[in-house]
């Protein structure tokens, strides 16, 4: 096991450790690379925030990440980008079986894409945050005298600030992993319990994971001449390590049907107001407020902050059918909240029996695990005005809004964090032992091969058969996304010292 | 009860006609990974008892990694593997093969060594094959027919929940069973749903499953004092081998992942093939040998009811030797995504993968056998990419069905067919819809 040291704050982009809600003015700068020598002349100089802790939140942020083709143009040695992720170097829309696995098919296809599909794929984004009201001028800061030489703009992703409720008119981002920044956790095989508290290698490359192992990132010989200030890899210390205070970031331009949605659910609900807010939220899994739909956990839920007990401290394994929190739920799709072995282990006979499989008496038991392994740090900001939900229910009220989430997840391990749950948990028809429906927020609704219809939601019922709401429209639509590579702030100069 | 079978064709391809080969193979598909279920080379759905089957080019990819031990890779030639799983008796089912599909199996076959054209087809295919040393299959007994009136069992309930949704939810959950029950009882009247019984189970099946069920713990019985004593050496001389033995899982080539990827994904269930050289001497080859053979006895008699051990996405499964057991091949059907299947081995059966793929070549270091190994996470998934070939073509007999949902919708039945249950046992089912 390499020993650890201390993270360095400083050379971390900020956004890893703040959400930055206190700066409720943001946009996302989708830049190519027009000159390489003006781009490195601006990101050198380009001030980046970092993770240091202040006394109060700034009143702006700087923020940058790249796609591989950002790190292509930048000049970046063949051999070391060699290095970086398999599906980073592929790209959100890269592959067809990629896209299939995500559910971008049908009207969420990379071709349908405002940006992200193939040719249209950013070298960089750029990441800007200011106080209210202080945006505009932050940013003709920022841009200063290379900015035109060195950029296109391929798209300017303006965010709103809906006070922490999504367009939809939930609030959100409630569930955060605890990311383990001291490094207290210690992993000794299977966690019998479902924990918040997360290493902090899941969120951060150059850092042991969840299996106490270090995810795979370009590693350079200490020799060469550029790496020189880069940190040494802690696990491999004769090397230096790039990937360090680094992480990758997914962005995503997902549209709601905000409409759409309170339609779908007023007429299920024949406009009774109460059935159609019990339908939305049985849909998300959470009370509009962001009150979860099961009971609180009487035990302590490891890494929930007191603050957010009322609101994070909770499991479905008093919930086992599915009464309370519909099994596909939302929130109970993305994150399900267990342990590595199913409940109910007492002593080392018991969690021998359930290891080798026996003792799951029910059919859904145990078919979920391990959800450790697949959390998502999430950093998105909602776009379009609000809308509230009577005006969204209204019959001829002009459509032209726009509504959605910038959604951002930070992860080491695309694939094994947010590809796994928007794959196997979001949009999987066939999770936890459900058929023919997918997410009920993000799902597509477009059939699987055997599988024709996929656009149901089950509520299960007390007396056992459970209610099938059928036909749930499409009110997600995917408008562009990729995947970029977050560097860490001795990387990013390190990045910028290729060419000339 | 009918028992299921498997084979597997294996037969090595004539270096000239390897090109043809591929051309017949991908003439079965109608685009990459996506076959043809009615071709006309190998009419796979026109075989009622078939649930799955495949043909794979067995190249090994890896076969240069014994170097590290110093040795010289053995040249073996590609072989040409067919392999299926299927309902009822052997010979019975390879009969109906080649006298449906005669002409495409020629075709494809004459491009193997020594295959000639007047070859008796169904004597030479008989003769090249492989029997698995250790199989999976989900449900022992299961057959395609049931999994279809099973099928269509549960899509008739289901449309007759959602028409009579109000007055079912009013019901005891009693009642809505008796309901249910009536339903079901007027559709196969009527003749639009069938549920046919099942057949008597073989007795020669029979016999032999009783000598195994009872014949291995015997022999371990009688080996035990045997055992006991060499577990020492074997302990020393796993330990031994678990400090140096190499690991090899480098990041997987990104255009080997390219072409795996293109198969994928294009229905709930996907194909797995893999192949690689085993550790070199006999140690390693006899671990090998008895781990397989107690794991075929967990199969056939433990984990024969939807679960292998905590896994229950797996359809069928099998380890074959190769080459006088110095080569390993494995095939899995399995529901969800490569990652997500990976992710579920290492998190919920890595000792069991660890006991059989560590004796291969280059795995991820083990402690004591089953510890560690799997659980280096990206090792192990490079490891496994780097081993796995692509499966040219795959058929499924039931597309869009998990096995999760095979096994549900067996349980359904059950439960319908059930004189009394009481009202928990009736909630607990209805809950499966």
């Amino acid at each position: 096991m390499a020993s650890t040291t201390p993270v360095d704050y400083s050379d971390i982009q900020g956004l890893v450790r703040f959400g930055y809600g206190k700066l409720t003015e943001a946009s996302f700068l989708l830049l190519s690379i027009r000159n390489v020598t003006a781009a490195r002349a601006w990101l050198t100089g380009a001030p980046i925030s970092n993770a240091v802790q202040l006394e109060e939140a700034p009143s702006t942020a700087l923020q940058v990440a790249f796609t591989r083709e950002g790190l292509h143009a930048l000049q970046l040695p063949e051999e070391v980008l060699a290095g970086f992720s398999a599906e980073f170097l592929s790209g959100m829309a890269g592959e067809e079986s990629r896209s299939r696995r995500l559910g971008d098919v049908g009207p969420n296809s990379p071709e349908k894409w405002t940006w992200g599909a193939p040719g249209k794929v950013p070298d960089l984004l750029v990441l800007v945050y200011a106080r209210d009201q202080m945006l505009e001028g932050f940013m003709r800061t920022i841009q200063g005298p290379q900015w035109d030489a060195a950029f296109n703009v391929i798209d300017v992703l303006p965010t709103s600030n809906l006070d922490g409720v999504e367009p939809f008119g939930f609030t959100d981002g409630l569930s955060q992993p605890k990311v383990d920044w001291e490094r207290r956790r210690k992993i000794h095989g299977d966690e019998l319990e479902y924990g918040n508290l997360t290493a902090l290698g899941e969120f951060l490359l150059g850092y042991s994971n969840e299996y106490g192992k270090y995810t795979d990132r370009p590693l350079l010989q200490i020799n060469d001449p550029f790496s020189a200030s880069l940190p040494a890899a802690e696990d491999l210390p004769e090397m230096r390590d790039l990937g360090r205070n680094g992480t990758y970031l997914v962005l995503r331009q997902l549209k709601q049907d905000v409409r759409g949605f309170w339609r779908f659910a007023d007429m299920q609900a024949n406009s009774d107001p109460e059935m159609r807010r019990k339908l939305a939220e049985s849909l998300v899994g959470r009370t509009q407020k962001g009150d979860p739909l099961v009971a609180l956990s009487t035990r302590r839920i490891g890494g929930v902050d007191p603050t957010e007990v009322s609101q994070n401290q909770f499991t479905y394994e008093g919930d086992s059918n599915g009464l309370l929190c519909p099994f596909g739920a939302h929130i109970r799709r993305a994150n399900p909240r267990n342990a590595d072995l199913p409940p109910g282990i007492t002593g080392v006979l018991s969690r021998l029996t359930h290891t080798l499989g026996f003792g799951e008496a029910n059919f859904r038991d145990d078919v979920i695990a391990s959800t450790r392994f697949h959390r998502l740090l999430r950093r998105g900001r909602e776009y379009g005005p609000g809308l509230s939900v009577e005006d969204a229910i209204k019959k001829d009220a002009p459509e032209t809004d726009d509504h959605g989430i910038h959604f951002i997840t930070l992860s080491a391990n695309i694939s094994r964090q947010f590809e796994f749950v928007q794959s196997s948990w979001m949009m999987s028809t066939k999770f936890g032992g459900l058929t023919e429906e997918s997410d009920p927020l993000l799902g597509n609704r477009e059939p699987v091969q055997g599988c024709p219809v996929t656009d149901i939601f089950s509520l299960p019922q007390k007396n056992g058969l459970r209610e099938r709401v059928a036909g749930l429209p499409q009110f997600v639509t995917v408008q562009g996304g990729a995947y970029f590579f977050l560097p860490g702030i001795r990387a990013l100069r390190y990045l910028c010292s290729f060419g000339d | 009860m009918t028992p299921q079978s498997s084979f597997m064709v294996v037969a090595p391809i004539a270096a000239q006609r390897l090109a043809d080969l591929r051309k017949v193979l991908a003439d079965m598909n109608r685009s990459p990974g996506v076959v043809d279920p009615g071709n006309a080379l190998i009419p796979f759905e026109r075989f009622d008892r078939l649930h799955f089957a495949r043909i794979v080019i067995l190249d090994d990819l890896t076969r240069n990694d014994i170097k590290v031990y110093g040795l010289q890779p053995e040249t073996y030639p590609l072989y040409l593997a067919f392999l299926g799983d299927f309902d009822g008796d052997y010979d019975g089912f390879m009969s109906d093969v080649v006298k449906a599909s005669g002409s495409g199996l020629r075709q494809m076959f004459s491009c193997c060594e020594d295959f000639h054209p007047n070859s008796d087809l169904l004597a030479w295919m008989k003769a090249r094959n492989r029997t698995p040393d250790t199989i999976y299959v989900n449900w022992i007994g299961r057959t395609t027919r049931q999994v279809r009136e099973e099928a269509s069992l549960y899509d008739g309930l289901q449309s007759y929940v959602q028409t009579n949704q109000a007055t079912l939810a009013s019901m005891q959950s009693t009642q809505v069973h008796d309901a249910l029950k009536r339903f079901v009882a007027g559709e196969l009247k009527a003749g639009r749903l069938t549920l046919t019984p099942p057949e008597p189970t073989p007795l020669v099946w029979q016999v032999r499953n009783l000598l195994h069920l009872v014949g291995v713990p015997i022999v371990l019985l009688l080996a035990s004092p045997f055992l006991l004593l060499y577990a020492p050496f074997f302990a020393f001389q796993l330990r031994r081998r678990e400090r140096s033995d190499p690991e090899i899982a480098p990041c997987v080539e990104p255009g080997h992942a390219d072409r795996l990827a293109v198969l994928e994904d294009h229905d709930v269930t996907n194909q797995f093939s893999a192949f690689g050289t085993i550790k070199p001497g006999l140690f390693r080859r006899w671990t090998l040998v008895f781990f397989l053979w107690a794991i075929n006895y967990t199969t056939l008699h433990i984990y024969n009811r939807g679960r292998l051990a905590r896994v229950n996405t797996i359809h069928f499964a099998r380890w074959v030797f190769l080459d006088n057991k110095r080569r390993l091949f494995f095939a899995s059907n399995y529901d969800g995504s490569l990652d997500s299947y990976m992710d579920d081995f290492i998190n919920k059966v890595a000792f069991g993968l660890n006991l059989v793929f560590s004796n291969g070549i280059g795995y991820p270091t083990t402690n004591w056998l089953i510890l560690d190994g799997a659980k280096d996470e990206q090792k192990f998934k490079y490891y496994i990419r780097r081993h796995e070939l692509a499966t040219e073509v795959w058929y499924n007999a039931h597309p869009g069905l998990t096995a999760l949902d095979l096994q549900r919708n067996t349980l359904i039945r059950e439960g319908l067919q059930k004189e009394t249950m009481t009202s928990d046992e009736v909630q607990q089912w209805l809950r499966l819809f």
